[in-house]
């Protein structure tokens, strides 16, 4: 025995390290399923059971026909350990069935796996059980050591599980060591006395020539891979963006603020898809063939916010894009003439490239869309039962050594059960009549109030839109300078920003007035007024971009629009930056220096996903008119990340309300995929099929919708090749976008 | 490889590739750091299996486990005298069941004994209490910790008898899709190196 040492040591805390990726869970490719070795002891154990029951001519039938022989077995709740009305045998039964020995009866582990090595080695001669007749059947008790008394000495058990071992084949015979519970000493000398030689059952790849047996190598080329990809992992996990930042913030404010975040890092994954897809097909090609057009006005700052300027005629817009086939001299010879080269080299068709691009943007996003909406649907059904157990046994990460972070997961795991049991408890008090007429009462009331508003607010935006194109008119004709004009067209994002921005606060008075018992109610009500607002303004400037009623600088409408939006997505920036410092910095210093309590703001978590739901909605409405605008997109969204994580970590603290991650997290998804994505995605499928393009700019220029160029290729394709005209049909119903969106969406749900 | 080196017979490394699912090398590095916590104690030459046990305290000292909670738990489980103190064999033996290569059912029978408290084969009320404190530093107030314990049992037992059998807790875990990914605790390479 060793004497205790007298060394204290002292282990300096090492640098940051995250938790690892999961490992790949193929384990079940190779191992047998030990719960599926339970179920067969039961069944094995409850014949043998049935027969004692009978022959002691037990009264209840209820008992024999019962499936499962624990609910036979195992006595009442509540009821002592000692059952006097049970025999002796079912107690040694119940003594030795497999939840109750598990790693503390050796003789039971090794019976166990006797049994089971056994088993393998007889599966398909063995007859089923059915098939023998009743006097057969005490036979098979033989089999099983643990229901047989007899044989209950220790040594007698390893020298049959020995025997066992040396039946099997070598695989078999390894992975049944390697899965067995016993202490490491024990598993040495079975091994020992399984092979007496110096042979290995495993085989390692840089070690002798594998086994011809087809399990052998597959194993090893599972470890090798495992090997490699764990490798991989360490090398990915310092690609992982904002790792550490978001277990911080899930540590500290729990599910509800981080699915924040993690909202703001699947749009910028989306965004960066789109931004991609635009960017090989159409910007890079446009880039390098620049069009002949007029040499733009020099850059001022005013640009970044007003979008127009030196920015009109550039790559950011639509009206940049020209409409003829790059890298073919052909096409920019007027017609008639001869054309020397019969073959261009690598011709590419613009307007083309633009069209499918743009379609296969928004079908990907869709794709992804749905398929996170259905994830995250499926996630939130299934952990909505039995979530307190799971959460207990099998949230504690044991791959976390860092102190910090093992402080962090504490945290996490006590607002986890802190939240759950809210909720559990919310669920219990009802009320009087009177009481419950009153408060519908007061509900009407304030649902009045707060659609009174929206339509105010509305009316309010279109009476200003109206306003401003007489202002606008006004300008034309006096000549005034072109910065004021620019400037007059950014009042209308202010005022649209403007009321974004101040009604959820008036919605939120409304909410206290109302006083909903369930929080969650609570937040759905204010998500739906919320909606309401963004979705009707939202409809209306749709309604006047397709109008054409937008005064334009230019002769191109469509740069007009996508100026707009960028407009619009500029101002919804600044005005998220200004609610962050209103509402959090000021809002903390204001309480912190005059109220004096110790309270500090809280994370709206259901305002700000939908403010940026509102600003995702904007750059897929204007991904047509601009394509560049989910680059916009994407800064934006960094930036936003950096600044709410630094406002939340000094100014916010934890919320006090309860909530449902992953129903939340559902929420949200729907929320994007279906007002948003599918009323953008609307909007899109009208202006191609409809709109009228400008005559002078953009790469449809000159025909009647943008449509008609994809049914113009179709037809030069029917004409050089007959044959698939098959293609043409599919491609003139594959344009129908919404509808077969929302049957493909139907089918992936 | 294996040839240069004198800790282990070539026997005895083929013995612990086949028990355990880690390689030579890994065995050896678990050796070492085995040495590194004792070096008075542990010998160097383990060709004639000597009978050398470590006391909890050094094990529970070890960067990977200082942190964890259960650390005591872990240690005690896989301690052939029960009393927590690890002999070669068993410090191997945690390490490579608590490894990424072992099968869910191993570690579900080792999370089942490191949850259970009182070695009784049951993970009681009294358990889970202790498993709670564990879990959120005593935070959670005296009501909230029998408020969880009750949902617990109520939700997880199957045989209604009070408490959770390993078949109960077996089968609350294969609905748990990351249980496999949770109990795995790495020999970090870098601390091996004096990181």
């Amino acid at each position: 025995m060793s004497q205790p040492p007298s060394i204290t040591l002292s282990v300096p805390e090492g640098s940051e390290s995250d938790g690892q990726e999961p490992s790949p869970d193929n384990e079940r490719a190779l191992h047998t399923s030990f719960h599926q070795l339970i179920l067969e002891q039961s069944s094995l154990i409850e014949a043998g059971l049935e027969l004692e029951l009978q022959e002691r001519s037990r009264e209840s039938p209820a008992y024999l026909a019962v499936p499962d022989a624990r609910a036979v077995a195992w006595p009442e709740p509540g009821q002592s350990e000692e059952h006097p009305s049970y025999s002796p045998a079912t107690l040694q039964i119940l003594a030795s069935m497999p939840s109750r020995t598990i790693g503390h009866s050796l003789g039971a582990i090794i019976s166990q796996y006797c049994n089971r090595t056994a088993r393998l080695r007889r599966q398909s001669v063995r007859p089923p059980l059915q098939q023998l007749c009743r006097t057969a059947r005490p036979t098979l008790r033989q089999y099983d050591l643990e229901t047989d008394p007899a044989s209950a000495t220790l040594e007698e058990k390893w020298r049959q599980l020995v025997k066992e071992l040396l039946s099997l084949p070598p695989s078999q015979r390894s992975h049944v060591l390697l899965t067995m519970p016993l202490h490491l000493e024990e598993k040495r000398n079975l091994r020992r006395k399984v092979s007496g030689q110096r042979v290995t059952l495993r085989q390692h790849t840089h070690h002798w020539a594998p086994f011809s047996s087809c399990a052998w190598s597959k194993f090893c080329i599972v470890l090798g891979c495992r090997g490699l990809w764990y490798r991989l992992l360490s090398l990915l996990r310092a690609a992982r963006p904002w790792h550490y930042a978001l277990k911080q913030i899930g540590g500290r404010f729990g599910s509800s603020v981080l699915s924040y975040f993690l909202f703001l890092k699947t749009l910028l994954m989306l965004n960066f898809l789109s931004f991609f897809i635009l960017l090989a097909f159409v910007v890079v090609p446009q880039a390098v063939h620049p069009p002949a057009s007029v040499s733009p006005p020099p850059f001022t700052g005013l640009e970044l916010l007003t979008g127009g300027g030196h920015f009109t005629h550039s790559l950011l817009y639509y009206g940049y894009y020209s409409n003829i086939t790059l890298n073919d001299p052909c096409s920019s010879s007027p017609k008639g003439s001869v054309c020397p080269l019969a073959h261009p080299p690598l011709p590419y068709n613009l307007p083309l490239a633009y069209l499918f691009s743009i379609g296969v943007s928004f079908l990907v996003t869709c794709i992804l869309l749905v398929y996170s909406v259905s994830r995250s649907f499926r996630e939130s059904v299934r952990s909505s039962t039995e979530e307190l157990a799971i959460k207990v046994f099998c949230t504690w990460d044991f791959k976390v050594i860092q102190r910090r972070s093992v402080k962090l997961q504490c945290e996490n795991i006590c607002t986890l059960l802190k939240e759950l049991l809210v909720e559990r408890r919310s669920r219990s008090h009802p009320q009087s009549c009177s009481q419950r007429l009153g408060h519908g009462l007061v509900m009407l009331l304030a649902w009045a109030l707060a659609l009174g508003s929206v339509s105010g607010s509305v009316l309010a935006v279109h009476f200003f839109l109206e306003h401003m194109h007489t202002v606008q008119q006004e300008q034309q004709a006096q000549d005034s300078g072109r910065w004021q004009q620019e400037a007059v067209l950014l009042v209308l994002p202010l005022v649209v920003s403007l009321l974004n921005a101040l009604m959820p606060y008036l919605f939120n008075f409304l909410a206290m007035w109302e006083k909903q018992d369930s929080p969650v109610t609570q937040l759905y009500v204010a998500i739906i007024r919320n909606l309401i607002l963004k979705t009707m303004v939202l409809i209306l400037l749709c309604y006047q971009w397709l109008n054409r009623s937008v005064t334009c600088s230019t002769e191109c409408w469509e740069t007009c629009v996508g100026q707009d939006l960028y407009r619009f997505m500029v101002m919804d920036f600044i005005f998220t930056l200004l609610d962050t410092l209103f509402g959090e910095l000021i809002w903390r210093l204001i309480l912190e220096k005059k109220v004096k309590t110790k309270r500090r703001p809280e994370f709206d978590v259901a305002r700000n996903v939908l403010e940026l739901i509102y600003g995702q909605t904007l750059t897929w409405l204007g991904i047509l008119y601009a394509p560049l605008l989910p680059a916009v997109q994407m800064l934006k969204l960094l930036l936003l990340f950096y600044i709410k994580k630094t406002s939340l970590m000094r100014n916010c603290q934890s919320p006090s309300k309860p909530w449902q991650a992953s129903r939340m997290s559902t929420i949200f998804n729907t929320l994007l995929c279906f007002p948003s994505f599918l009323g953008a995605a609307a909007f899109l499928s009208y202006t191609i099929w409809t709109a009228h393009p400008s005559e002078t700019c953009g790469p449809f220029r000159g025909l009647e919708t943008i449509y008609e160029s994809g049914k113009r290729w179709v037809l030069v394709l029917e004409k050089s090749n007959p044959n698939i005209t098959w293609f043409a049909w599919v491609y003139q119903n594959l344009l129908e976008n919404t509808s077969l969106l929302f049957f493909m969406s139907v089918a992936l749900m | 490889m294996g040839n240069k080196q004198t800790i282990f017979t070539d026997e005895q490394l083929d013995a612990y590739q086949d028990c355990t699912f880690f390689t030579r090398k890994e065995i050896l590095r678990l050796h070492g750091r085995y040495y590194e916590m004792a070096p008075n104690v542990v010998p160097m030459d383990y060709t004639k299996d000597p009978d050398v046990k470590l006391p909890m305290q050094l094990i529970i000292n070890m960067p990977e486990l200082k942190e964890n909670p259960f650390k005591e738990r872990i240690v005690e489980s896989f301690s052939e005298d029960g009393e927590g103190s690890l002999s070669f064999n068993d410090f191997v033996d945690m390490f490579s069941v608590l490894s990424e290569m072992a099968p869910r059912e191993l570690k579900a029978i080792y999370a089942f004994k490191i949850y259970d408290f009182n070695t009784d084969n049951f993970i009681c009320k009294a358990d889970l209490e202790k498993t709670l404190n564990k879990l959120t530093r005593e935070e959670l107030t005296a009501e909230e910790i029998t408020l969880v314990c009750e949902k617990v049992i109520e939700e997880a037992d199957m045989d209604g008898d009070g408490k959770l059998g390993f078949a109960d807790f077996e089968n609350m875990i294969s609905k748990a899709p990351d249980f496999l990914s949770l109990v795995i605790l790495r020999e970090d390479e870098e601390m091996s190196e004096n990181h």
